[in-house]
């Protein structure tokens, strides 16, 4: 069964075109965890991107009582102000997910230029980036973008740029890091020789040997963002209503509690649900590309 | 199972160590592969054979093999180990612990890697006879500091409380022997134990290895790539290739009369010589080192008034051991290092002394080619990307252009057209150099500065690339300046000769004069030191220099 799945699948996928032969080395190389985490993240992309279809109300749309029973109008129940429950969540992936996304690609932007950066200058480039990345750990980040946000105000663009500033110290660590024992090496030496402008070095010479440990990264401060933008949320500095949110639909649904409703967990399980699926799939690849084998 | 340190009493010519039909595999992408075909040999008391071949033949891996162990994803297919009548394939963990270290002792090729940087030499000898319960700390100490004296190091008293990094390469070499030596090992296993050495150096390792063998009065596998080195040591050799037994007799007579036409080849190496270039030494200089220092921050000088000249279509070979400045010289001239003093002019015009200040044509028409291909050449780059580069961004060259062009390189240097889709690590060691030898090409340079290229390569394989370098000089009219450790090297291709010590130019002139006696001291004790194919040749420089107090 789960071969003819397995076979179907990637028969299905091959016809897609490029993506094919990607798919089918990970169907093939990677452990059950990794698949499990693999298929929780595709069905909340897929739930985000297809929300406006899937979805049966609009995403602000009152279709009852206050927390109603589930029932076959209202699959997961209604909110506290009698919006369906589902719609809610549907859209609220999208929300999150695409929020979460835009500020980590932002974040190893600039944590990744600046790494790469002082690591192939030295000196006092590094020394200052270094310097200023350490200032920027010292406070704790949720107290940091509680303070900028409640300055700056609590628009999209605002919570993006803010979030990836304060979380791009943590990639720029990293990628220092990794970009350090890349330096060195002699395709360095002759690009640098070569007469090749800094950018070139960066991007063609050190990216391409950096780029596996910095793809684990991405998964895992992905959650980190995402769990960030739901505790911001939850706190209301994060998104604002009405627009859908995993954290502000816990916090707004929170009173349900009292009253014995499940209501305010549904969100919170699929917060959960997306950080487990993503980290699954982190672990394997941090496996992968650490170089740990089991032994034959 | 411990010696009981009767083993100078012990008969000589009581065979030690028997391998019957050994045969061992090695985990790969296409499941298990042998890499090691069946294989007999014994080997007696007092008797050193040695394991010759290039990389990849398996002679480390039959070495370790007589010590019942196999690295990782590899294992001992079948046969059998007889270590003194005991099979060590079934011999249980802590029996080979037990033998490990105590009757068969191992010198790994380098000894930087295998000592523990964290403790003291004294500390890491005395470990193995007190673990083995051999003898006690004390007793183990004194024997130290009488294997260290034998083993020529200074101060043998004293030398085991330095740490490694306080003592250099070639006394770290012979504290490792001496460490092997701790528990007066029946067998003992070196592993390629001088080819990290300078030749000055070498020779040093391999008096003290003999010494080991014969006051141990031991067994010793001699595992190497060097047949002039295996001449010295080993009474026995065995050729292998492929994992596979080539050739096998008694050392002289396989070296006098070889029997195999790869063992001929191997016999034959470093027999490349250059025709001297008819060069105009007076107008046509392409590269110009006028009284250069330089240092590091603000350290000691590392190089001291170097004035060295090359050439249009010369060839200059830098000599000199580590640490001797010959490839800071390179830095400077490359730009990476400005000199602290003095100039480096190119084609009559002065060079800025940063590389970031000069002019792209400069950069091109300099390029260099390094030691470790691996490492010279981009790992995620394919082959048509890395030489490419230097088309379009020197010479602007179109794409279409770009792909005759790089057809046109890979042919120059005997390559395929077809490695232009290629990543480096599906090309082999030779293979990498020889496109790092195209990268530069593609540039189309005046100058190359080859820094140790053949030193990391096999020697059948360094041959052919020193002989593809002497073709291209002959029909691109290029300069080289060759720097490195092996005179052998610069016998094949140099025009001209530069000696370097401690940062200074020792002596320089044609190579005709420079390898004719008188020679400067230290040129002297350079040229002794290459070791020859003759199996007397150790001896006879043993004798000479302790007859002229030169050895230490």
């Amino acid at each position: 069964m789960n071969a003819f799945v397995a076979s179907s699948m990637s028969t299905f996928v091959a016809s897609v075109g490029a993506s094919a032969s990607a798919f089918g080395w990970f169907w093939r190389s990677s452990p059950v965890s990794a698949k499990i985490g693999a298929a929780i993240v595709f069905l909340w992309l897929f739930a985000g991107i297809f929300a406006g279809v899937l979805a049966p109300y609009d995403e602000t749309e009152i279709v009852g009582a206050v927390w109603q029973e589930w029932s076959s109008a209202t699959p997961l129940g209604t909110d506290q102000l009698g919006r369906d429950l589902l719609t809610r969540i549907l859209y609220g992936a999208r929300n999150t997910i695409f929020i979460a996304l835009l500020t980590t690609i932002l974040s190893f932007f600039i944590g990744i230029t600046c790494g790469f950066m002082a690591a192939a200058l030295g000196g006092w480039t590094d020394q200052l980036l270094s310097r200023i990345v350490d200032i920027l750990l010292s406070i704790p980040i949720l107290i940091f973008s509680l303070m900028l946000l409640s300055v700056l105000g609590t628009s999209v663009p605002v919570l993006i740029v803010v979030l990836a500033m304060l979380d791009s110290p943590r990639v720029f660590r990293l990628a220092r890091s990794v970009s350090m024992d890349i330096v060195v090496m002699d395709y360095v030496e002759v690009a640098r020789l070569r007469g090749e402008k800094l950018w070139w070095i960066m991007r063609r010479e050190i990216l391409p040997n950096a780029v596996a440990p910095l793809i684990a990264e991405f998964g895992l401060r992905f959650c980190f963002i995402f769990l960030l933008i739901s505790a911001l949320s939850f706190l209301g500095l994060g998104l604002q209503p009405p627009t859908a949110d995993w954290g502000s639909m816990v916090r707004e649904n929170a009173g349900a509690i009292s009253f014995g409703i499940l209501t305010p967990l549904i969100p919170a399980l699929a917060i959960a649900s997306l950080t487990i699926g993503v980290n699954l799939v982190v672990d394997w690849m941090l496996h992968k590309t650490s170089g740990l084998r089991d032994e034959v | 199972m411990k010696s009981d340190g009767t083993n100078s009493n012990a008969r000589t010519g009581e065979t030690i160590l028997d391998m019957r039909n050994v045969c061992i595999e090695g985990y790969g992408e296409d499941g298990w592969k042998t890499i090691v075909e069946p294989i007999s040999f014994q080997l007696k008391r007092g008797e050193v054979l040695g394991l010759i071949g290039e990389s990849g033949a398996g002679k480390s891996t039959l070495g370790l093999s007589a010590m019942g162990f196999s690295r990782g994803g590899c294992r001992i297919r079948e046969g059998e180990i007889l270590f003194d009548g005991m099979d060590l394939r079934k011999a249980s963990e802590t029996k080979l612990r037990d033998l490990r270290g105590a009757r068969i002792a191992y010198v790994a090729q380098s000894a930087a890697a295998s000592f523990n940087p964290a403790y003291r030499l004294l500390d890491q000898f005395v470990e193995a006879p007190v673990l083995h319960g051999i003898s006690n700390a004390r007793d183990a100490s004194d024997n130290a500091v009488r294997l260290y004296g034998e083993m020529n190091l200074p101060e043998p008293e004293t030398i085991g409380f330095r740490y490694p990094h306080q003592v250099s390469g070639g006394q770290l070499q012979r504290a490792m022997i001496a460490m092997a030596m701790s528990c007066k090992p029946d067998l003992i296993i070196f592993d390629e134990p001088t080819t990290a050495l300078d030749v000055t150096t070498q020779i040093q390792v391999l008096i003290a290895i003999r010494k080991a063998i014969e006051s141990a009065n031991a067994a010793a596998i001699y595992v190497t790539h060097d047949l002039a080195v295996v001449a010295q040591m080993a009474d026995r050799i065995m050729v292998l290739r492929h994992g596979r037994l080539v050739e096998e007799g008694e050392a002289r007579s396989l070296l006098a009369a070889p029997k195999q036409e790869y063992t001929r080849q191997l016999l034959n190496v470093r027999t490349e010589r250059k025709d001297p270039a008819q060069v105009d030494r007076e107008k046509d200089m392409v590269l110009r080192v006028r009284d250069v220092s330089a240092r590091y921050g603000k350290g000691a000088r590392v190089l001291e008034n170097v004035s060295v000249d090359v050439a249009r279509g010369e060839t200059v070979a830098v000599v000199g051991e580590s640490g001797s400045g010959k490839s800071t010289l390179a830095r400077v001239i490359t730009g990476l290092l400005p000199p602290y003093e003095g100039q480096v002019s190119f084609q009559g015009e002065e060079l800025a002394g940063g590389f970031a200040e000069r002019s792209k044509q400069d950069l091109r028409q300099l390029q260099m080619i390094y030691q470790m291909p691996d490492v010279a050449l981009n790992p995620r780059q394919r082959i048509f990307e890395i030489l490419g580069r230097p088309l379009g961004f020197y010479l602007g060259m179109e794409k279409g252009r770009r792909r005759e062009r790089i057809g046109e390189l890979l042919r120059e240097v005997e390559l395929p057209e077809n490695y232009a889709e290629r990543f480096p690590y599906e090309l082999s060691g030779g293979e990498k150099q020889r496109i790092c030898i195209a990268r530069a090409l593609a540039a189309e340079p005046r100058l190359i500065i080859c820094d140790e290229v053949t030193s990391a390569l096999d020697q059948l394989v360094s041959e052919d690339i020193l002989k593809l370098l002497n073709r291209l000089q002959k029909t691109l009219g290029l300069s080289y300046l060759f720097i490195t450790h092996d005179l052998a090297t610069v016998k094949a291709v140099a025009d001209r000769i530069v000696v370097m010590l401690q940062g200074r130019v020792v002596e320089q002139g044609e190579k005709d004069e420079m390898l004719k006696p008188p020679h400067h001291e230290y040129t002297e004790l350079l040229l002794s030191s290459v070791p020859e194919m003759d199996p007397d040749w150790l001896d006879r420089v043993t004798t000479e220099r302790t007859a002229s107090g030169h050895l230490g």
